[in-house]
């Protein structure tokens, strides 16, 4: 089991959310997170799915969601160079003796502090997941009033620019690396 | 053209060949039964229920290959079809479901007769829509044809809105052209796969196909004859499979599973190369995944990436349409000697294959598999179409019933769908009105949607039904006598006078009670000039054999009790079964 990183372009219609997430509940899939937004191209989404499975569970995740009309293109990116990025909002309890401190551990993350009154403050900080659950570990003891993060968006390195037209075979099976989990599925009735 | 919605549904349906629509009128429909009279071309089915509807649509699908159609009005007349809608999405059954909807305007205020119909049927649909607009009509039922019969075929649901129905639109059909830039029904394996195939095929010792519904659909029958003849393969099928070979021949043996018989389930823990051709390794065919086919490499040719390494690790996927696989791969398959492994096989078999329970005596008693052996042995010379429902009949017509081609057995295999036979058995009949059609189908699921036969009546066609009558929830009972101490909970069943039933619809109604009975009440039926129900009264507490217990080793099977005195039948349960270890 480790993470696995896929990128689906969908069509840019209504109920297309509706339809993966289904998808998701329906089929028992567990994911970490999804995010979903406007791509360069007019009619086309990008979702950015992370889940904690193996390579053959990513694989009938990435089968499945093929199998969505509305589904253009499903990239295992994993593997792939690529930028990962999650951004959280963090609202800190401070006082006027710890402040300072907060401000320096946000500094040293690279936080933006973008709001400040007498008893909070708020950071936005973006980064690699395990970065920003680092942040998140940091500032524990001083109070975290309140949070939200986005889930990652990635993208992969270099000019090399995906098209979101599908493969035409998309028929890659994975083969090796044969584990017995789908064995141990308890029987039905 | 300008035309109202409504009756660019009917032209649509028209271009696409559709003859006959099975349906059932309402408030959010009207629009589009009104313009129904503008086409005296298209037949419209009055049904009694739109479950029924939707069975006869998915019948006359596996009837014809072509695509059904079933037609309802919104909220319950919508939700009603679920059934069948799932029905048809397990067994891969092609099916347009049209269903009208409130008004545009009034969607999400819980107008009356609203439900959220798309939402409803997402999970169970292959791709469903929302029109709104007059304008969208056309296209959208282009692509719902397009997605139902395409790839692995499936229900596609299209819900249209009142308005939508009303208003008017131009109408071309040329400028309609479906626009699926992310469906891909046309997958296409890699050539290394091919290679890898063909090597495991042409050194394998102990080769068996395992043939399920996707020979049918993708009409290879010829194709995995030749290779199972040339290369000296044998062949098991699913339930679904059944007819895909026929049933007199050689390498055919018969089906596997729950209910296979002995020898087909361990010929497959034998082998040492399981050939999968369109079936999908569901656990009523597998048992304990664990131990199954332990020997075997595996091969899956299946049409849906998403089937592969589901329930089973293959080790190699020949993805596409089947058809095009075997064309691509018989050349490839070599001319191998396996008279060993297919005698090997036939001495599994031993007594059992000689097992013929009609040259055996005859009791006097009521046996549903001497009923069904008997109508196959009467009926055989014209190949009739049977539609059966779900249990115990379903089983032993799979068993003593032998289908020598394809579409000639309708059944619903993935969902287990009570009350499915009468009403996919007027489907077939509209698809292949030339045919002798028998229904099967239990006391119980016969109840759930005899209402159907009033459809009968009104459209004046011919169906044979034998109703396997055990007063019982049969495939229940025997789970219960099985694995629950014989404690018969809630599978006592009362049923109406089936005779006096018939009557009362205008049908002949015929009572069968004793084995002497079955053959002059069988050409009765089929001399007679309309549809006839037979009450078989069978047996109350016979049992299918052998089973495999839900969750066992495939070859840990329940056997049939050894006969009390050798006049007996062996599947006549009368002596004691005994539990597998």
């Amino acid at each position: 089991m480790a993470k696995h990183i896929l990128v689906a372009y969908v069509e840019d219609k209504p109920g297309v959310l509706n339809r993966v997430a289904s998808l998701f509940r329906r089929r028992a899939f567990n994911i970490d997170s999804l995010t979903v937004g406007r791509t360069e191209k007019v009619g086309v989404s990008r979702m950015t799915i992370v889940m904690d499975t193996d390579d053959v569970g990513a694989r009938r995740v990435e089968s499945n969601l093929y199998k969505l009309v509305n589904v253009l293109r499903v990239d295992d990116i994993t593997e792939i160079p690529a930028v990962v990025r999650d951004l959280a909002l963090i609202k800190v309890a401070v006082n006027s003796g710890n402040r300072t401190e907060v401000l320096q551990l946000a500094d040293v993350f690279r936080a933006r502090v973008v709001d400040v009154d007498d008893r909070s403050l708020i950071m936005e900080i973006t980064g690699a997941e395990d970065k920003i659950t680092k942040v998140c570990d940091v500032l524990r003891p001083f109070g975290i009033l309140s949070m939200v993060r986005t889930g990652v968006v990635a993208m992969r390195r270099g000019s090399d620019v995906t098209s979101e037209e599908p493969p035409l075979v998309p028929a890659r099976i994975v083969t090796s690396a044969v584990d017995q989990s789908a064995s141990d599925a308890v029987m039905s009735v | 053209m300008k035309l109202t919605g409504a009756e660019i549904v009917w032209e649509v349906l028209r271009r696409e060949g559709v003859k006959t629509v099975f349906g059932y009128p309402g408030g959010a429909i009207l629009p589009t039964y009104d313009a129904m009279t503008k086409y005296p071309d298209i037949h419209h089915v009055l049904v009694r229920h739109e479950q029924g509807g939707t069975h006869m649509a998915d019948g006359f699908a596996r009837a014809s290959g072509e695509v059904g159609v079933a037609i309802a009005t919104s909220g319950p007349g919508a939700t009603n079809m679920v059934t069948g809608i799932a029905t048809a999405m397990m067994d891969s059954s092609p099916m347009v479901c049209i269903t009208g909807q409130v008004g545009s305007k009034a969607i999400g205020t819980d107008a009356f007769q609203e439900t959220d119909v798309t939402g409803v049927t997402l999970p169970v649909t292959k791709h469903n829509y929302l029109v709104t607009r007059a304008d969208e009509i056309a296209r959208t039922l282009r692509e719902a044809f397009y997605i139902a019969r395409s790839g692995r075929p499936g229900p596609v649901l299209v819900d249209i809105t009142k308005d939508a129905q009303q208003s008017t639109a131009e109408y071309d059909w040329d400028a309609a052209t479906p626009s699926l830039p992310g469906y891909r029904p046309d997958l296409h394996a890699l050539p290394d796969e091919f290679e890898r195939a063909l090597d495991l095929i042409n050194s394998a010792k102990r080769p068996l196909i395992l043939a399920g519904q996707g020979i049918i659909r993708s009409n290879s029958s010829n194709l995995v004859l030749q290779i199972a003849e040339k290369a000296q393969i044998p062949v098991a099928m699913t339930l679904l499979g059944i007819g895909a070979i026929p049933a007199g021949h050689p390498l055919n043996l018969g089906m596997m599973g729950m209910h296979g018989e002995a020898w087909v389930n361990q010929a497959i823990q034998r082998a040492d190369l399981l050939l999968a051709f369109g079936m999908r390794f569901d656990d009523r065919v597998t048992g304990n995944l664990k131990t199954y086919a332990q020997n075997a490499k595996k091969i899956h040719c299946e049409i849906d990436p998403s089937e592969v390494n589901k329930n089973v690790r293959v080790d190699v996927a020949l993805i596409g349409d089947l058809n095009a696989t075997l064309e691509e791969i018989g050349p490839g398959i070599k001319a191998v000697d396996r008279s060993e492994w297919v005698n090997a096989i036939n001495e599994l078999k031993g007594d059992a294959a000689v097992r013929d329970i009609q040259s055996l005596p005859d009791s006097g008693n009521l046996y549903a598999a001497h009923v069904i052996n008997d109508i196959w042995r009467i009926t055989k010379d014209v190949d009739p179409i049977v539609v059966t429902d779900v249990g115990q009949h379903q089983m032993w017509e799979a068993q003593y019933f032998r289908h020598e081609r394809p579409r000639t057995l309708i059944t619903s295999g993935g969902l287990g769908t009570m009350g499915f036979a009468l009403p996919a058995a007027i489907g077939a009949k509209f698809a292949r009105p030339e045919r002798e059609i028998w229904v099967v189908a239990g006391d119980g699921g016969f109840q759930m949607t005899l209402a159907e036969l009033a459809t009968i009546v009104q459209e004046k066609i011919k169906v044979n039904i034998a109703i396997i009558n055990n007063s019982y929830l049969g495939m229940v009972r025997q789970w219960q006598e099985f694995f629950y101490d014989k404690r018969y909970a809630a599978t006592p069943m009362v049923s109406p006078d089936f005779v006096k039933l018939a009557d009362a619809y205008g049908l002949l109604g015929l009572r069968v009670t004793e084995r002497g009975q079955v053959a002059d009440a069988v050409n009765r039926a089929r001399a007679h000039d309309g549809t006839v129900v037979i009450d078989f009264r069978v047996q109350k507490e016979d049992a299918v054999f052998p089973m495999v217990p839900a969750g066992a080793d495939l070859d840990n099977m329940i056997r049939r009790p050894k006969p009390v005195a050798p006049a007996l039948p062996e599947s006549e349960g009368d002596g004691e079964w005994e539990m597998p270890k």
